[in-house]
């Protein structure tokens, strides 16, 4: 079976953030393989143990991006592949999801293609489905659980809004994948040495045979939001009844109740 | 047919409320508004798309669209705007109207605006607000095809009034794709309770790492591990939060902190990592407040905060902070609320 992963490089969720002359500035945060796409990593190698396959990372992005492939190659990842291309720097969803397909197709014989749900710096969540839409490959997205997986199909379990959907779906297929899946492994030492070792191959859209797909989405501009404007009031009272009346009419004095 | 088209977004029939928060939100885009309702015996739907502002509504009525499925869905939304050409399609940013939305935009060779907050006229197109880095930041996205493809966040849009006395006309629409063309089969649901949604609630009361602090708690004899004993008097917390959530109506959420211990279940965590809310009231106990839980709830209307620390970060966004024990004051406040909400 042969699993294809994406991962992405991104600022650290604890970054504090702000922009500068219209663009993103994490400060001296590290960047860190999006904590999203660590599931998709775990889910990945988890369905090679078990099916006697092989995970292939690949990812988007400039040069940092391949500290994201050494992530995934140190958690156990056979192989990492970085798509990189001065034409993508603009790329919104849809035009990434092509390059993503290209680079599926040009792996060649994929079962599988996983993601994580959503990259946490652009908040889009679309690669999954718009990528299996562009293969023509289903989607299962938010996959919680993969009760059985077999030559021919998959069958998981989705965390929809509601609860559980469980669905059958042919393969090759894409899937996305959410937290309560498992607990990522961490890197092993010698994971992390074979990984800074590791010697990553850069593929251009020449190497995938595609021209720069047409980007739709355009951000005119980043902003910071408003400051939360508000006037804080503590508590406080001679025990906790007294506290909990207080509070308790302020609360309902405030009308959101 | 131009115009602004609205997907409604129901599961087994029951519409979510951000569906008709955007056919409101169409509605102030100007121009007839068109509701797209896709399943199987669901034509009650449209009645209530009407009495929100829709005009008219394509009904998508068949066997193959019992159970939601992204191919289908997307399929028949992409024949049909093929066909009429809408300027923009709205949905809400659900799970489903994510995909859908994403399917087809490869469909239609357009681009999503997606989870977004806010929506307005750009010249010929649409211009809207998309939070980033879990609404640390804003940007401001624009999409130069048609139709615009736009996903709206829940609760950011206002909620709509319903006027009973509007009606409209209802077009039936055959299934794109048949049954044995899919792709996918739904098996079966599990755990689908009547809890209310993180997304779509008013009122979210949340705990942190602070709801294990309960030595008082005394956890069963069979219960030996310190590491078991701490997850035991969580659990006992979290059904006391449970309470005070179920008195005002609202839901119960959790820091990431909780969860990774083992507190409770992921569905529930907010923030960066987790769901990013915005209700009317959001009660935080025993929650310090590190940037990723602050950057998910931010946006909730009044913020209280109950915790030990009194240089707790929280307390920074709170409109009202009391510093002490959640375990003497939440059973408390559940019985003043509930005392005075009986009124």
């Amino acid at each position: 079976m042969k699993i294809a992963v994406f991962v992405k490089q991104v600022p650290d969720s604890a970054a504090k953030l702000s922009v500068d002359n219209g663009t993103v500035n994490w400060g001296d945060a590290p960047l860190v393989i999006n904590p999203w796409d660590e599931y998709a990593v775990e889910a990945a190698l988890q369905l090679a143990e078990k099916h006697n396959g092989e995970v292939a990372a690949i990812s988007l992005g400039d040069e940092n991006a391949k500290e994201a492939l050494k992530h995934a190659l140190a958690m156990g990842a056979a192989s990492a592949t970085l798509v990189s291309d001065p034409a993508l720097a603009k790329a919104d969803a849809a035009a990434a999801a092509r390059v993503f397909a290209a680079a599926v197709q040009k792996l060649g014989g994929v079962d599988l293609a996983i993601f994580g749900k959503q990259a946490i710096d652009s908040d889009t969540g679309l690669a999954p489905a718009m990528t299996a839409r562009v293969l023509g490959w289903p989607a299962l997205s938010m996959v919680a659980a993969i009760p059985s997986l077999d030559a021919g199909s998959i069958k998981v379990e989705r965390a929809i809004e509601e609860g559980r959907q469980i669905v059958e779906g042919k393969l090759p297929a894409v899937l996305s994948i959410v937290k309560d899946f498992a607990e990522p492994r961490y890197p092993s030492f010698m994971g992390i040495r074979k990984a800074s070792k590791a010697e990553i191959p850069v593929w251009s859209l020449g190497d995938l045979g595609i021209s720069a797909p047409d980007s739709k989405v355009s951000w005119a501009e980043i902003s910071a939001p408003p400051a939360r404007d508000v006037t804080s009031e503590m508590v406080t009272g001679a025990n906790a009844d007294e506290i909990a009346a207080k509070l308790a009419d302020l609360i309902i004095a405030e009308g959101v109740l | 047919m131009a115009g602004i088209w609205v997907y409604v977004d129901h599961f087994k029939g029951a519409a979510l409320p951000a569906s008709y928060e955007a056919v409101a939100a169409a509605k102030t885009l100007g121009g007839p508004v068109t509701a797209l309702i896709f399943g199987q015996g669901v034509d009650a739907l449209a009645q209530s798309a009407f009495h929100y502002g829709a005009d008219e509504v394509l009904l998508g009525d068949d066997a193959s669209l019992a159970d939601y499925r992204a191919e289908a869905y997307a399929s028949l939304l992409s024949k049909l705007a093929k066909e009429h050409q809408p300027d923009a399609v709205l949905f809400s940013t659900s799970t489903r109207g994510r995909e859908i939305a994403a399917m087809a935009a490869i469909d239609l060779d357009t681009g999503v605006l997606v989870d977004v907050t806010g929506i307005s006229k750009d010249g010929d197109g649409f211009a809207a607000t998309h939070p980033i880095y879990a609404g640390k930041l804003l940007s401001k996205v624009t999409v130069s095809a048609k139709p615009a493809l736009i996903t709206l966040r829940g609760r950011a849009f206002g909620k709509p009034v319903a006027d009973t006395s509007r009606s409209g006309s209802v077009t039936k629409v055959a299934a794109a794709v048949a049954d044995g063309d899919l792709q996918t089969k739904v098996v079966d649901y599990a755990t689908v309770e009547g809890r209310v949604s993180l997304a779509d609630a008013g009122v979210i009361v949340s705990g942190g790492r602070g709801v294990a602090n309960n030595p008082a708690l005394t956890p069963p004899a069979e219960i030996t591990d310190e590491k078991e004993k701490e997850i035991w008097r969580a659990q006992q917390g979290f059904l006391m939060i449970g309470e005070l959530a179920q008195a005002l109506g609202g839901a119960v959420g959790a820091s990431r902190a909780a969860v990774d211990a083992g507190y409770i279940p992921y569905a529930s965590q907010v923030g960066q990592t987790g769901k990013v809310v915005s209700p009317d009231l959001y009660i935080a106990l025993g929650i310090s407040g590190a940037i990723q839980h602050l950057a998910g709830m931010r946006t909730s209307k009044v913020i209280v905060a109950i915790n030990k620390d009194p240089d707790a970060p929280i307390f920074k966004l709170a409109r009202f902070g009391v510093v002490g024990d959640l375990y003497e004051i939440v059973p408390a406040l559940t019985k003043a609320l509930k005392e005075r909400l009986s009124k």
